[in-house]
């Protein structure tokens, strides 16, 4: 490379000139800007964090009605806020591994039945009092007791006691559970004093940063905290603005009002990338948009006509136009390659023939009726009429009925048999499993009921020697894409954006959109 | 003036039937809505358990005739209640907003109304010449857009080109006077356009209509000037139907500005309303809808006042 550039390269991600500068020094030098962008990008990397700064998040999802109680979070804007100021037990690391946050250790018994978190030592809430285990007990009571609003109840279910032994937080389960340091990862599931039973929305935690302005649904203010344990946290004060409004938040980060956002319109992703100056990001996940049918309703019920719909179904045709290929094809199975124990199997292919003919087995007549909004995901009518489409030339007609958005997910989702939806996936396939597939899940929103299923998921669950568990869930995968009434044709990238002036993204995070939620945190600005 | 007097209670009177009606609306409305608050704060993580813990916590579990009363009970005496989903008080949550709200409207009226009078008047002035078909063309124009196309484009040219003003227009309360102004400036000049040509059209249409008449010949004969013809005799013979024409678009800058608010952002009451609407949290729903039910109400009373003070007709009835 020119030593030239090098050196300027470095001198911009000092800020020592500005990147405006450095971008047309570059351009003299007969560099093209997105060049220049990715040389500055890896400088700035390169000179490491810089600490102090204010970083602005624009976020999409907020609403006036949140409520800072982690027990009540739903949107993304929610999960990026409680980033801020509080911590879980244990963390996803970023190949979606485990990493403690608030418990430094963590270890199962012999048959995963009890579980035992230990403490760190000498960290403190925000407000100056010492971490306990008895606020991890208290916490973990107050998410999965009776009186549970939370929205972390469903994976608690199985808790039987919990107990503490001076750093220890001792829990012990009806049945074994490996993957129980993944659910202690979710976020409803923050360290609070008293496990948030006194104050559940004071936003007291052991977070790199103190909220110091809260406007619900429009902006906040978070400070770093001084006396934050671990090595996140570079900038000095974080602003986060709700801009819900997809034209509106691009148009933030391209007029330098905010300096990442997330939720790019994968319509728009490709213009904005063009832009000096901004990185488009986009991340592989567990997310899919669905098709989802009650098995064990008329005319699901009938396997044939399930087999017809999956293979009149154009996969790659709907990644390339309602995802603008910022994603990847489904396989009708909510497992891909973001989960741990993921196992390949054989792509289902887009087949009229095969669909013509398991619709004539299948003897059902007339139209099948398919429910979709424009909220069930983005892009989701247009999906139907492509699925329309592409059933026509297998001879099954497909009739698409338009619901409002408003009231969808009481009305339509989980209560209609045939409708369009999105999942946004979980941190193992034992979650993903037990909250949509078990025979008794509250949201098995495809009727899927199958005993041998079940017995496999249970007995995976307590499974602690990996190369069986993988082959157990290998075939689960198989028996959801084959009897399911999950029809799956895409899987849906995060997609980001951020200007030159952060340094610091990571590719690829694990987790939910934002490098998971922690961008604010792990990036830094560059001046 | 006991007339007066008189007329003003009876509209005070009969406002305050009318909200009352239109509380019932509300309540009636919301409830025929599919879905209740608890699924709505749950969404589509609701579990039945979570569901009905949160039933009963709000009292949901109450029949709506039951729950109606209690809500009017508390507004009589001057209580809004408390919101459904964030537990907050809602007379402090909605003040806020209110505020910002208010805000907007009176910067973009201060800008807007004045604006039109004076463009509606140079249109007389200059009836079907130039500046007058230049002038109905641009108002036109802006009227027939959009407000979020306007917007939109307002926000691709001066915003991410020019850099002048910015596109997200979130004011809080640490910022200066003149900070919190060049924020909304692009909300208000979007606005501003929207609203001018209704108010233009009426000033020209209304002036010209007096300009008929015999005074205006006897005026003209003396040898006054045009445009002091225009704004000395022609404009306060016409105010009626200019001000209620005002009146009608002020509160529009109030109630009606929810798609600018989201487009650029704002924190005002529409994107307020319309949160608590998709979240069923009725007692909000009902205090922001009382709101603006009082300011429509309160406005249009004022338009009728002017009118009758303005017409000494009006004031002597025989």
């Amino acid at each position: 490379m020119n030593e030239e550039l090098k050196f300027l390269s470095r001198q911009a991600a000092l800020g020592t000139i500005s990147r405006r500068k450095f971008l047309g020094r570059a351009g003299a030098l007969g560099v093209t800007a997105a060049a220049a962008n990715t040389m500055l990008a890896g400088a700035v990397h390169a000179e490491g964090p810089q600490k102090g700064g204010t970083l602005r998040i624009g976020l999409q999802g907020g609403s006036t009605t949140d409520s800072l109680d982690p027990a009540l979070a739903t949107n993304t804007t929610a999960v990026n806020l409680i980033r801020m100021w509080g911590e879980p037990l244990v963390e996803l690391t970023d190949d979606g591994g485990l990493q403690g946050k608030v418990a430094e250790s963590f270890e199962a018994s012999a048959d995963a039945k009890t579980w035992t978190f230990t403490i760190r030592k000498g960290i403190t809430f925000s407000n100056g009092q010492e971490v306990t285990a008895a606020d991890a007990a208290a916490m973990l009571d107050r998410h999965s007791g009776e009186e549970s609003k939370s929205g972390a109840l469903g994976l608690l279910r199985d808790i039987k006691n919990v107990s503490t032994n001076g750093r220890d937080v001792i829990v012990e389960l009806n049945n074994g559970n490996a993957d129980l340091p993944y659910l202690m990862s979710d976020y409803h599931l923050i360290v609070q004093p008293n496990g948030g039973k006194d104050a559940p929305d004071a936003a007291i935690g052991t977070g790199p940063y103190i909220m110091k302005e809260v406007d619900m649904g429009v902006r906040f203010v978070a400070e770093k905290n001084p006396n934050y344990w671990g090595d996140i946290g570079h900038a000095e004060t974080i602003e986060m603005l709700v801009i819900n409004d997809n034209t509106a938040r691009v148009a933030a980060l391209q007029s330098g009002q905010v300096d990442i956002i997330d939720r790019v319109p994968p319509r728009t992703a490709g213009l904005v990338s063009r832009a000096p100056g901004i990185t488009v990001a986009s991340t592989a996940g567990p997310g899919h948009y669905v098709f989802i049918a009650h098995v064990n309703t008329a005319p699901f019920d009938n396997p044939d006509l399930m087999m017809a719909l999956k293979y009149g179904i154009n996969r790659q045709e709907m990644v390339d136009k309602i995802l603008f290929g910022y994603g990847s094809v489904g396989n009708d199975s909510p497992i891909n390659a973001a989960y741990p124990m993921y196992t390949e199997m054989e792509q289902r292919e887009y087949d009229p023939d095969k669909a013509a003919e398991y619709f004539k087995k299948s003897g059902h007549e007339g139209p099948v009726l398919l429910r979709t909004s424009d909220n069930s995901f983005p892009g989701a009518p247009d999906a139907a009429a492509l699925f329309q489409q592409s059933l026509k030339a297998a001879g099954i007609e497909l009739e698409i009925k338009r619901e409002p958005n408003d009231g969808y997910w009481s009305e339509v989702w989980n209560n209609k048999p045939f409708c369009t939806s999105y999942w946004g996936g979980r941190s193992t396939q034992d979650q993903m499993f037990t909250t949509a597939y078990l025979s008794t899940a509250d949201w098995n929103d495809t009727r899927y009921k199958s005993e041998s299923f079940d017995k496999l998921l249970i007995a995976a669950r307590a499974e602690l020697d990996q190369d069986k568990r993988k082959s157990m869930y290998a075939d689960m995968g198989m028996m959801v894409r084959n009897e399911g009434g999950l029809i799956c044709p895409m899987f849906n990238d995060f997609v980001d954006a951020y200007t030159d002036k952060l340094g610091g993204w990571v590719e690829g995070v694990a987790g939910f959109s934002l490098m998971n939620g922690y961008a604010a945190q792990r990036m830094w600005v560059t001046g | 003036m006991s007339l007066l007097v008189k007329l003003l209670a009876q509209r005070i009177a009969l406002g305050l039937l009318l909200l009352f009606l239109v509380s019932i609306l509300i309540f009636a409305g919301t409830i025929i809505l599919p879905g209740d608050v608890a699924q709505q704060i749950l969404g589509q993580s609701a579990t039945p358990e979570a569901l009905a813990n949160m039933r009963r916590d709000l009292g949901l579990n109450d029949p709506p005739i039951k729950r109606y009363f209690s809500w009017l009970g508390g507004l009589v005496q001057g209580d809004l209640g408390t919101s459904l989903t964030s537990g907050k008080d809602i007379a402090e949550s909605i003040g806020k907003r209110l505020g910002n709200t208010l805000f907007l409207a009176f910067w973009a009226a201060i800008i807007s109304v004045p604006l039109a009078i004076l463009l509606g008047l140079i249109a007389v002035r200059y009836r079907e010449r130039w500046p007058d078909k230049l002038i109905s063309a641009v108002t036109l124009a802006s009227i027939s857009v959009p407000e979020f196309l306007i917007a939109y484009v307002a926000i691709f040219f001066v915003s991410v080109r020019l850099r002048w003003a910015p596109s997200v227009t979130t004011i809080n309360d640490s910022m200066s006077l003149s900070e919190k102004l060049h924020t909304i400036s692009l909300p208000i000049a979007v606005l501003t356009l929207v609203v001018l040509a209704h108010m233009m059209r009426m000033t020209r249409a209304a002036i010209l209509n007096v300009m008929q008449s015999a005074y205006i010949e006897t005026a003209e004969l003396k040898g006054l000037r045009t445009f002091t013809i225009i704004w000395k005799h022609a404009f306060p013979n016409s105010i009626a139907p200019v001000v209620n024409v005002v009146m009608l678009n002020l509160a529009y800058l109030v109630v009606g500005v929810v798609v600018i608010e989201v487009v650029f952002t704002y924190p005002g009451m529409g994107q307020f309303l319309v949160d608590h609407v998709s979240k069923r949290d009725i007692p909000v729903v009902q205090a922001c809808g009382l709101i603006f039910a009082a300011v429509y109400i309160g406005l249009n009373m004022v338009a009728d006042i002017v009118s009758i003070v303005a017409n000494p007709r009006l004031r002597h009835p025989k």
